[in-house]
């Protein structure tokens, strides 16, 4: 007999079913499998990486074009204005150790794939998504050349956006930043710093 | 019909000035019939006839554009004003929804169709799932009562410091509503986290489709893909259908109208977080993702530009918050924090959920200074203004002087009591 004792074929029964429940398994067999046109389609995160970035290229001087015909309007004619939203995209160097900081794309923003990212998610806000892959790129390294971080003629594609050095990076701390639970962060600890319960 | 129309005339003639005042004294004045005349008459027009979904009293005037509007300073393609909420005359610790905070970031309320809408589970998982409201309806559902803040309030730029007169003004971001949904932990379950999937980044379907980066430690903590507040659907302006809650945790990782969650292996850095959510130093460093709240609390009666009627018994009343747990004790000063003694704390006392706190007080009509501050579970305590220069290395002056925008400031707040039972705001005088 291959199982000597029913005792043991029961507690290999149960063994097996503590298992079942211990493992990563869904629960519930609700929601569907998404087709990887559908994901494709929501999907527009950028990461710092570039991993995400699609194929495509622009350089400032076509983006000039688009920058005053899509973007001028709200924010100024050369990005450096208050304009509507009182945020300007350019200039602001060493205004930041003053008591007026002017936190602009070329002195606070730590990747440039940030900016591709929020072009492409929601600018410009009156017609979001009607940019092109390559307008995207060449509005970027507009706003980066206005920044005086890359060049005019710059061809930037989804290999050299994301190795851009951005002033802003080393402005900002904890360098990788993390959450734990029974962690907190403060103004000034450069890490996260463990509890400890005072009374 | 006719008494009832003319008590609200001349209800809503005084409440222009009235407004802001304390509720007790705009009861005295509003003309409350003495016991023993006529009845009031019968509800008519929109209250008579909201049978199917009940409206409040056309007495009630509180609301959230009060002393606001004029700071709408934004102009030019569609930017939905920032609205905060009337905490002066907030009596529990629940927000009603019509009144909870909102800010949108210049996002219109998007009009989803529940039916159209679904949220998509992906990145670094096993198996991507798309789930319909429907179907998240099905899932085991938890209730759990928190309040939200946006990580900007109880600090008011320079330029809008003139506005600094009432609660409402300088800490009206913040609400708290018992919110309904799905843990998300259990979400994540059923699409199987990969290894490597350290952080997770949630999106909204609004035109600017906002996403923020949330540690997966978190995610899996006490997150909540939410729709119910309050006992009804969420709110348009609160997120309709889906909401992603996210307790205690700055207001804007608590993602409104969710989409799209992707399971990725680092933060990803979306404009919000990386730019405006974060606190500029004086040095010139900065720092970033300081997600968690800190422990708050503000007297919201008596408050600012409201006034006591005369010398006696008032009872001051407030809330406290914390993004790190629970409220443990309130501290209240009569005397501009020379001594302070205990307040009341009104149970429930529930973990990163707004706590109201009680503390009598008998007015002897001389000048007097109110503050509260707070102490969460972990014996951390709310900080004077003081305190704050200190942390920051800055003197008193940089407040008055620099047009950076402060995150998560949580130092104590003064009321000052004139002899003449007018309440000021102070912090920026002291």
């Amino acid at each position: 007999m291959l199982f000597g004792k029913p005792s043991l074929l029961a507690s290999f029964v149960v063994w097996t079913a503590s298992v079942a429940a211990l493992a990563q398994g869904p629960a519930y067999h609700l929601g569907r499998t998404p087709t990887p046109e559908e994901i494709q389609a929501l999907d527009i995160s950028i990461g710092p990486e570039g991993k995400e970035l699609p194929p495509g290229s622009g350089t400032a001087r076509e983006g000039a074009k688009l920058y005053a015909e899509r973007c001028a309007p709200c924010h100024g004619p050369t990005g450096a204005e208050m304009a509507v939203y009182h945020r300007p995209l350019v200039g602001g160097k060493g205004s930041l150790t003053t008591v007026q900081p002017v936190k602009t794309i070329g002195n606070y923003w730590a990747f440039a794939t940030t900016i591709w990212d929020y072009i492409r998610r929601a600018m410009p806000l009156d017609k979001p998504g009607s940019l092109r892959v390559d307008d995207v790129y060449a509005l970027t390294a507009f706003l980066l050349y206005r920044n005086e971080i890359v060049r005019e003629d710059d061809v930037l594609n989804a290999t050299n956006l994301p190795q851009i050095q951005m002033p802003g990076r080393k402005l900002f701390f904890p360098a990788e930043p993390d959450w734990k639970p029974g962690y907190r962060q403060l103004y000034f600890s450069p890490q996260p710093e463990r509890r400890e319960r005072r009374r | 019909m006719h008494s009832q129309q003319s008590g609200r005339r001349r209800f809503l003639k005084s409440g222009a000035a009235l407004a802001g005042w304390a509720v007790g004294a705009v009861r005295s004045v509003s003309g409350q019939a003495p016991a023993g005349s006529e009845p009031p008459a019968a509800l008519a027009g929109s209250e008579a006839s909201s049978r199917d979904y009940g409206v409040r009293s056309g007495f009630e005037t509180s609301g959230r554009l009060t002393h606001i509007q004029a700071w709408v300073a934004n102009v030019g393609p569609p930017v939905a004003p920032a609205l905060r909420t009337p905490l002066q005359d907030s009596v529990g610790i629940i927000t009603p929804a019509p009144l909870h905070y909102v800010v949108d970031h210049g996002s219109p309320t998007p009009g989803i169709d529940p039916r159209q809408h679904s949220l998509l589970i992906h990145g670094l998982v096993d198996r991507p799932l798309l789930f319909t409201l429907d179907e998240l309806k099905r899932l085991p559902a938890v209730s759990r009562i928190h309040f939200l803040a946006c990580a900007g309030n109880s600090y008011l730029p320079l330029e809008q410091r003139q506005n600094a007169k009432t609660v409402q003004e300088t800490h009206g971001w913040t609400s708290c509503s018992e919110w309904t949904g799905v843990p998300l932990s259990l979400l994540l379950q059923e699409v199987g986290v990969q290894k490597g999937g350290t952080w997770i980044q949630a999106e909204g379907a609004e035109i600017r489709k906002l996403a923020s980066s949330i540690p997966m430690a978190k995610a899996l903590d006490d997150v909540l893909v939410a729709y119910g507040q309050n006992g009804e659907a969420i709110r348009p302006e609160q997120g309709y259908p889906l909401r992603l809650i996210v307790p205690g945790f700055e207001g804007i990782r608590n993602v409104k109208w969710l989409r799209r969650i992707k399971v990725v292996d680092r933060p990803y850095m979306m404009k919000y977080e990386g730019t405006i959510y974060t606190n500029l130093r004086p040095d010139g460093t900065a720092r970033w993702f300081q997600l968690e709240l800190e422990t708050n609390s503000v007297i919201t009666s008596p408050s600012g530009e409201q006034r006591l009627p005369g010398p006696g018994f008032h009872e001051i009343t407030g809330l406290a918050w914390s993004g790190g747990g629970a409220i443990r004790r309130v501290e209240v000063s009569t005397d501009g924090g020379r001594t302070w003694k205990d307040a009341q704390l009104q149970a429930p006392v529930l973990a990163k959920a707004h706590t109201r706190f009680r503390f009598p007080w008998n007015w002897d009509g001389k000048e007097a200074v109110l503050q509260s501050r707070s102490t969460n579970e972990w014996g951390e305590v709310q900080p004077t203004k003081a305190a704050l220069e200190r942390m920051w290395g800055v003197t008193p002056d940089y407040w008055l002087t620099t047009t950076n925008r402060i995150q998560h400031f949580n130092a104590i707040q003064p009321w000052k009591v004139t002899s003449d039972g007018r309440v000021h705001n102070v912090i920026w005088e002291t």
